[in-house]
């Protein structure tokens, strides 16, 4: 059995975490050029979601959009038909919480709108709403190794199916008492339009091999805080370097003992 | 895509624990649905409960991962020597070259819905026995399973709501392509739990009565529990009579969170996704395992969806009268009876439907029927509008 690398162009980066609104600023910020501003997560509105899913939507939903578009904007990836793999540590925990905490009353009747919004999907779910795509969409989990687990299937996507697919990994915060469980401080993410082959909007390529080194951690103390409370930032090294746009290997937090050895080569 | 053989598989559902046991039931055209009595629930419905979960006990060093779905995890491992094959593909291929791809949708939520009522009364802390990560989490499951077999290598729950356990096989297929794995330990597990009893319940989804997959007068489904798991890895020779998957067909809806697409057409690009990655014509199937819930709009959707691509040629049957709904196990769990249909030369009939749907126009089987097909097709559907469909066959 010959193994196929597991390679792909960058076409597309959409980013927001606490302080850094898009990939614009973040870039900014990860070359050194500006400072990390302490500052929630700052959400668009979801103006692609029809009008009676706009008013409800969640903070993930939000979340995901922003950062999908983005990506697919710098791409100039036609959404209604690109592939998608969601990767996040955990559904929407507002909602979780609103649930368990009504499950725990006398009063069971939950509302069927919080219950379809429950599901570790709902946001892909959306994201079709909002897009029309009809293309295959993944969703999983892998807790802290989120990231990776989503980068590893969006690759098998490129490679084996030969498409563009749409990696878009994401985490949001749960409600207090989940919260002292799960510390996750706010919702943050990271889009990567991912492509087989090289176009004129390609950022970088990059091959991702297994390996058991450790990652390394970013040199400003306000990034690495993110990089290590937030399992979608476990992405913030390679980002990184595509910010700066260095060539060069670099390796990133998966599931122990197994890291992910990043090689990226700036177009 | 490149065949790929089921080298190990097994089931576990309210029929009983391991092949034997739900090959018995289907051929005897039983259910396994009862009414609900789980823990503290009052609804007037029906159930497929697993016998005797909660007296399963994990091993000491795995305690931490103590939930009723990572219990039924363990008891579905460990049967039809199952968990004796995985050892053994680990031995040939190394820990970290076995992946695993494990469909849940809700895992252990369970144990926080139990957790919410023993917060502190002062505080409203969550009980220190309470893990987070082991157990509500939705790679629980996943984890567990790779810490039960020691494996050092990917591993990733898929939570796409009833669609989770059939598209692990889609994502499983690829790593398998790539050579990134040599074997992988795909699956689905769901356990009961109140959130999915009240929350089906609450979108009037839930029947009085035992459900009735494609019956003119079926108004809703039996949720059920289940762990159904299968080996996959590549096969140059597969020997005579071996189980193969031979296709995978993903699709979305984009069209609403809860209800399918009213013609069907996200289940229709699976299932002919799933043809062109077989690279089979439709006149080849022999045997469909339909998602049918039970519910009014899916099974009218769905039947339009076959109706378009089949007509009315193939035999056709959904399993979720015996079974319940076992949600995000429900694709594995129906992977498993298409394979049992394919080696036994059996095609399970549909107990509780009694008067077929006759805006429906398929060739539905109410009970089982001898035949031996070479090809089947299994199709899932869930929340959010996430389809997929898989092809399997039996090598000459």
């Amino acid at each position: 059995m010959s193994v196929k690398p597991l390679t792909a162009w960058i076409d597309g980066i959409g980013f927001i975490a606490p302080g850094l609104p898009d990939w614009t600023s973040a870039r900014a910020v990860l070359r050194g050029e500006a400072a990390l501003a302490a500052a929630p997560s700052v959400l668009p509105a979801p103006s692609l979601l029809p009008p009676a899913e706009r008013r409800r939507a969640s903070r993930v939903v939000k979340l995901t959009l922003a950062l999908g578009l983005e990506a697919a904007a710098q791409a100039g990836t036609d959404i209604a038909t690109l592939a998608t793999v969601f990767a996040a540590s955990g559904a929407d925990g507002h909602n979780c919480h609103a649930i368990c905490e009504q499950l725990a009353t006398d009063d069971r009747q939950i509302s069927p709108t919080r219950f379809h919004n429950s599901v570790h999907n709902a946001a892909a779910g959306y994201w079709g709403i909002a897009t029309g795509s009809m293309a295959p969409c993944q969703v999983l989990c892998a807790y802290d190794a989120s990231f990776g687990a989503g980068l590893l299937d969006a690759l098998g996507q490129v490679v084996v199916d030969r498409q563009p697919s749409l990696l878009i990994a994401y985490d949001s915060e749960y409600p207090e008492p989940l919260f002292a469980k799960r510390p996750v401080p706010d919702v943050a993410g990271v889009a990567l339009l991912l492509t087989p082959e090289r176009s004129e909007r390609s950022l970088a390529s990059i091959r991702v091999m297994p390996c058991t080194e450790a990652a390394e951690p970013l040199a400003a103390a306000d990034l690495e805080a993110l990089r290590t409370t937030i399992p979608a930032l476990r992405a913030l090294p390679l980002l990184k370097k595509l910010a700066m746009g260095e060539g060069g290997q670099v390796c990133l937090d998966y599931l122990p003992p197994m890291q992910l050895m990043v090689a990226v080569q700036p177009c | 895509m490149t065949p790929l053989l089921l080298s190990a598989y097994t089931a576990t559902s309210c029929l009983g624990r391991g092949l034997d046991a739900t090959r018995a039931a289907l051929r005897g055209g039983r259910s396994g649905l009862a009414p609900c009595a789980f823990e503290s629930v009052r609804l007037d419905t029906w159930i497929g409960e697993v016998a005797a979960v909660d007296a399963e006990k994990l091993p000491e060093a795995l305690t931490e991962y103590d939930c009723r779905n990572n219990r039924l995890t363990q008891i579905g491992l460990e049967n039809d020597d199952f968990a004796e094959r995985v050892r053994a593909a680990i031995a040939r291929y190394g820990r970290t070259r076995v992946g695993v791809f494990l469909g849940t949708s809700t895992a252990g939520i369970l144990q926080t819905e139990l957790a919410y009522r023993r917060r502190d009364p002062v505080t409203d802390a969550l009980p220190d026995d309470f893990h987070y990560r082991t157990t509500h989490n939705s790679f629980s499951l996943a984890e567990f399973t790779r810490d039960y077999f020691g494996l050092e290598g990917m591993a990733m729950a898929i939570s796409t709501a009833c669609s989770s356990s059939a598209k692990v096989f889609a994502s499983a297929a690829r790593q398998l392509e790539l050579g990134s794995i040599d074997a992988a330990i795909v699956g689905g597990v769901d356990t009961l739990c109140l959130t999915t009893l009240y929350g089906f319940a609450s979108l009037q989804l839930t029947s009085t009565r035992p459900c009735r997959p494609y019956d003119a007068a079926r108004d809703g489904i039996s949720i059920g529990e289940g762990a159904a798991f299968a080996l996959l890895e590549r096969c140059e020779k597969p020997a005579t009579g071996s189980v193969l998957l031979l296709g995978t067909g993903e699709s979305s809806d984009a069209y609403h969170m809860s209800s399918p697409h009213p013609e069907g057409l996200g289940a229709k690009l699976a299932m002919e996704a799933a043809l062109r990655s077989a690279g089979l014509s439709p006149d080849a199937i022999g045997y469909i395992n339909l998602h049918g819930t039970s519910t009014p709009a899916n099974d009218a959707a769905e039947g339009k969806a076959v109706g378009a691509l089949f007509g009315d040629r193939v035999p056709c049957s959904s399993t979720k009268g015996a079974t319940g709904h076992t949600l995000g196990a429900a694709g594995a769990l129906e992977v498993v009876i298409c394979a049992l249909a394919l080696t036994d030369g059996l095609l399970p009939g549909s107990p509780g439907t009694e008067n077929l749907d006759p805006a429906i126009p398929l060739d539905y089987l109410l009970q089982s029927r001898a035949a031996q097909p070479r090809y089947a097709l299994s199709n899932s559907f869930g929340f959010g509008g996430s389809n997929c469909s898989l092809i399997l066959g039996v090598a000459p």
